[in-house]
């Protein structure tokens, strides 16, 4: 009727969710090589995969965190501030803000000493609750006029929700001596956020950083300076950039 | 107090994935806050017994356990009651899809994967949403889920190929 099931169905799988080891892969990648079954079935689960990643990862409200808190005795927001604290979490979302903005300074013309310092203390408030986002909306024309009479220049906004990247919405941040303009994406649970300001200089090729975990792809065009920073892979932020450009 | 934010910095990083998951389970936000607020009071009265290993998983566990409450007392069905004998079956499995052309259809069908994915047994579901959004080894999700890794690959498989076959099923001419 098919395909037909070759009896490696489940280790096809399990090589798309990262579960073999070296030996495992290599052996099912020779089989593979030879069996029509496991190239088919391999296809539709790629197929599978890349549509589930568009689901909606459905993120707790700031009033959540705080009744929650409260409940479990932890409201007292002091001791939060001290500390590492744990990167893939709500409370932490200001702090991943703040941690891209600091990437971000690297790409920006040296600044006068203590720049960083100071920058850097100004996203503390990105440590808070509902400070990811100023604007929160999926459609990229209530976004875009969001920002009008916020800044000093119009920043492009685009809808990658069919490319896997729906946006979450936006916020003004504080860059180098300059208001810019975040637009936050999703990925599953990852956050995506491109950071835009007018450029200043010539158009300079894309750019590949990683700090701390964190990783950021920098580039210029039409007059602005985008810099996608994110937790996800480099080549997921890569395509997030291709796709950006490509719309 | 001291306890408390011990217990505050391991169950908090998770928020997020509880009321995904909570969500994705009771179908309902408000639903979802309950059972999320119902379960880290719960785990804070468990924290004592927490032995390390997957904080994520753990916490999970108690929000599924929570939802599952929440569910039974709205009257609806439970992953438990399955019909199915499904830790066995996998030749029984059909393929995903003969089609390429048929499978790569859902890749387009973003707009409609949620409902698609709310519509399955919630058993394929949960097993669906913890790996695909929120990133778990089987291992974990064997832990949320209280069964076999087995079990937990089998049920992806008929998750992955059910959304393949309704996508591709409805989406054509």
């Amino acid at each position: 009727m098919s395909a037909g099931n070759c009896g490696k169905l489940l280790l096809l799988q399990a090589e798309l969710d990262g579960e073999l080891d070296a030996a495992q892969a290599a052996a099912l990648a020779e089989h593979r090589a030879d069996c029509p079954a496991c190239q088919l079935n391999g296809a539709a689960l790629a197929a599978a995969r890349q549509a589930v990643r568009g689901a909606t990862y459905h993120r707790a409200d700031p009033e959540l965190l705080r009744a929650v808190a409260s409940r479990i005795g932890a409201d007292r927001p002091a001791p939060r501030r001290r500390g590492p604290l744990p990167l893939k979490s709500l409370a932490s979302f200001g702090l991943g803000a703040a941690l891209a903005a600091a990437i971000v300074l690297a790409f920006l013309p040296a600044g006068r000493p203590g720049l960083v310092g100071a920058l850097v203390d100004d996203h503390i408030r990105a440590l808070q609750p509902g400070h990811l986002l100023d604007v929160v909306s999926t459609n990229q024309h209530t976004v875009k006029p969001w920002f009008d009479g916020r800044l000093d220049f119009a920043p492009p906004v685009k809808d990658l929700a069919a490319a896997g990247f729906p946006l979450l919405g936006g916020r003004l941040d504080y860059l180098g001596g300059r208001s810019v303009a975040v637009l936050v994406y999703s990925r599953g649970k990852h956050l995506v956020e491109l950071f835009v300001w007018p450029a200043s200089g010539a158009v300079a090729e894309p750019a590949r950083a990683a700090r701390d975990g964190y990783n950021i792809v920098h580039w210029t065009a039409g007059g602005m300076s985008f810099s996608a920073v994110s937790d996800l892979e480099p080549a997921g932020l890569d395509e997030f950039a291709r796709e950006w450009q490509a719309r | 107090m001291g306890s408390d934010n011990a217990f505050a910095a391991v169950a908090l990083p998770h928020l997020d994935a509880a009321f995904n998951l909570a969500r994705w389970l009771t179908g309902s936000r408000a639903d979802a806050e309950d059972v999320v607020q119902e379960a880290m009071v719960r785990a804070l009265t468990y924290f004592s017994s927490f032995r390390g290993g997957s904080s994520r998983a753990w916490i999970l566990q108690i929000v599924r356990n929570t939802a599952y409450g929440a569910l039974k007392a709205r009257g609806e069905r439970m992953a438990g009651h399955m019909d199915l004998d499904e830790a066995g079956a996998i030749e029984n499995i059909p393929d995903p899809t003969d089609d390429p052309e048929k499978a790569l259809i859902v890749s387009h069908d973003l707009a409609r994967i949620d409902a698609l994915i709310a519509a399955l047994p919630v058993e394929l579901r949960e097993t669906l949403v913890l790996r695909e959004l929120e990133e778990l080894s089987y291992r974990d999700i064997a832990q949320v889920t209280s069964v076999p890794i087995g079990t937990v690959m089998s049920r992806l498989w008929r998750a992955r190929r059910m959304l393949v076959g309704a996508a591709g099923g409805e989406g054509r001419p």
